[in-house]
């Protein structure tokens, strides 16, 4: 199943409405990444508060997803982990170190803003 | 289950068998005899109930309630008690007694009343079943033979579901007293703050971390203070749940800042392999409340402008 | 739902399964929120090792009761190569790790109770348990 990807001004916001599987996953990884090419974007929104439970898998392809965008000069943030998610991702040692986080689409919103204008030359 | 009930019995010496299900009647004499000896429970059901009411009250119990409760709660019992001899279906009798205990109990009636007043009515029956068959011995012992492991199953039942019943209550109070010993506070805007004070087990800890990551999310707070200069020690496990909190937190958009760590506990997390420098740590709560509002973009600006504008 | 249910493993999409059916379960069972996720994230990474490192297996996810507790129970079973060394698998670099290894000291973590047998003859099977609160 296909997560729709939304483009606002600079940004890319995916915003997953079901449980994904394993391979919806990573097709959202490499589109995203391939959409941060095409339109140049600064930054991108992964918004996964329907998900119920996220497990290495997930982590893992999240942080991919951030390594990649990265590389092609946008920010990545994920927002709306859910309370009880966040709880079971640190018993297991999901941390996802190295990504950044908020807490909803409007806190991404502010951070992403306030980090892209940290740098407003980015090639 | 049953095998553990069955334990159970024979530690206490009763000698019956589980109480899950009562076996069906092996033989045609038994299965009427038993519809015999509910016939006539019945038939007297007034009598019988009127007079086990009296020794409830001459035995000094269920004081808690009033007769008019007590005479209705035992016209339930009695009624019930005859159904599960007739049908031998334990379950509803069991539904009966969890019902019944979770009425009771916040009323103060305690587990020898319950127990008594089901062996009461054990004896009440039992001495009816004398009266009515004195003349025949034999048919007596025969409706004995039916009619006493029925009875003590029953006995059985009743007690067991009530003291289960108290010890879930018991787990439930537990469970509000931890939570509501930790409030998290939250004082300004997007800041919480959350202090520990006393004992922490690893259960405890869990709780307060559920807590904290819920209040994040509805107070869509920025910024958290943890301060635990109320706790004395910690161990390597609540160490690391600290830590968890502080790494699930910040999954949730927030920043967490330790306050009132103790030489001991940073050498405990510093064991754990915590790297402090990495942790968000100040001396005291006061020193964090600062750090968090400048962190969150309060500006406390000297007498002559006020203004203290979050970003 | 029955009080069991047993998922094969084969494929990603089982592991989805799997740890749809445990919540499933502890939802039914009328788990807190919390406990249904922390079973199911378990779940669902038993059942991703399954795969990595065996290829094929099962889960069998079953009501379970003591006195008047009830709780579930998750046995991932699997006949693969087994764990070379369990207590190394079972060390604790507490949260450490980014989601490598096998993160079984991560699902002790998260039930209440935890048993592994593995060798490389019988292959590997871990059980894990969850009380209701």
């Amino acid at each position: 199943m296909e997560v729709p990807i939304l483009k606002q001004g600079l940004y890319l916001i995916a915003s997953i409405q079901a449980a994904l599987s394993d391979l919806d996953l990573v097709h959202l990884r490499d589109a995203l990444a391939e959409k941060v090419g095409k339109f140049r974007a600064r930054g991108v929104i992964v918004d996964v508060t329907v998900l119920d439970v996220m497990d290495s898998f997930a982590s893992r392809t999240l942080r991919d997803l951030a390594h990649m965008t990265r590389l092609r000069g946008a920010e990545t943030v994920i927002v709306g982990i859910q309370p009880e998610v966040a709880f079971a991702m640190v018993q297991l040692g999901l941390t996802l170190e190295g990504v950044d986080t908020a807490l909803d689409l409007e806190e991404g919103l502010a951070f992403l803003d306030k980090k892209t204008k940290r740098h407003p030359s980015r090639g | 289950m049953g095998d553990q009930r069955a334990k159970r019995n024979e530690d206490k010496g009763q000698g019956v068998s589980p109480a899950r299900e009562m076996p069906p009647p092996d033989d045609v004499s038994t299965v009427s005899l038993l519809r015999e000896l509910v016939a006539h429970l019945r038939k007297n059901r007034t009598q019988l109930r009127e007079e086990w009411a009296r020794r409830i009250t001459a035995a000094k119990l269920l004081g808690a309630m009033t007769s008019e409760e007590m005479f209705a709660e035992a016209t339930s019992v009695y009624d019930n008690y005859v159904e599960v001899l007739e049908t031998g279906a334990v379950e509803a009798l069991q539904a009966y007694a969890r019902d019944l205990s979770e009425r009771i109990i916040p009323r103060g009636v305690e587990t020898d009343e319950v127990v008594g007043i089901v062996l009461l009515l054990r004896d009440v029956l039992a001495r009816s079943l004398f009266a009515k068959y004195q003349t025949d011995f034999q048919l007596l012992n025969r409706i004995l033979d039916a009619y006493e492991p029925a009875a003590n199953r029953i006995a059985n039942t009743v007690a067991v579901g009530f003291v289960q019943e108290r010890e879930r209550i018991i787990r439930q109070q537990q469970e509000a007293i931890r939570e509501l010993s930790t409030p998290v506070l939250q004082v300004r805007e997007r800041l919480l703050i959350l202090p520990i004070i006393g004992v922490i087990d690893s259960q405890r800890a869990r709780q307060l971390t559920e807590q904290l990551l819920r209040g994040i999310r509805t107070n869509r707070a920025k910024v958290v203070v943890i301060d635990i200069t109320g706790v004395a020690a910690m161990d390597a496990t609540v160490a690391n749940h600290l830590v968890q909190t502080v790494e699930a937190s910040r999954l949730l958009g927030a920043t967490v800042i330790v306050t009132g760590l103790s030489p001991e506990i940073a050498q405990t997390l510093v064991t754990i392999g915590v790297d402090l420098g990495k942790m968000n740590t100040v001396g005291d709560l006061q020193g964090g409340i600062e750090e968090a509002e400048r962190l969150l973009g309060y500006k406390v600006a000297p007498f002559s402008e006020i203004s203290q504008q979050p970003i | 739902m029955a009080n069991e249910a047993v998922v094969t493993i084969n494929t990603d999409a089982d592991v989805v399964a799997a740890r749809q059916k445990g919540r499933e379960l502890a939802t039914e069972l009328g788990f807190v929120s919390t406990d249904s996720t922390l079973l199911a994230t378990a779940i669902s990474e038993l059942a991703r090792n399954i795969i990595r490192y065996a290829k094929h297996g099962e889960i069998l996810i079953a009501l379970v009761q003591s006195g008047d507790r009830v709780g579930i129970t998750v046995v991932a079973r699997d006949k693969g190569p087994g764990i070379a060394n369990i207590s190394l698998a079972m060390q604790d670099g507490f949260s450490t790790s980014g989601g490598l290894g096998l993160g079984l000291p991560g699902v002790k973590r998260l039930m209440d109770e935890f048993h592994l047998v593995s060798d490389a003859n019988t292959g590997t099977t871990v059980t894990i348990k969850k009380w209701k609160r």
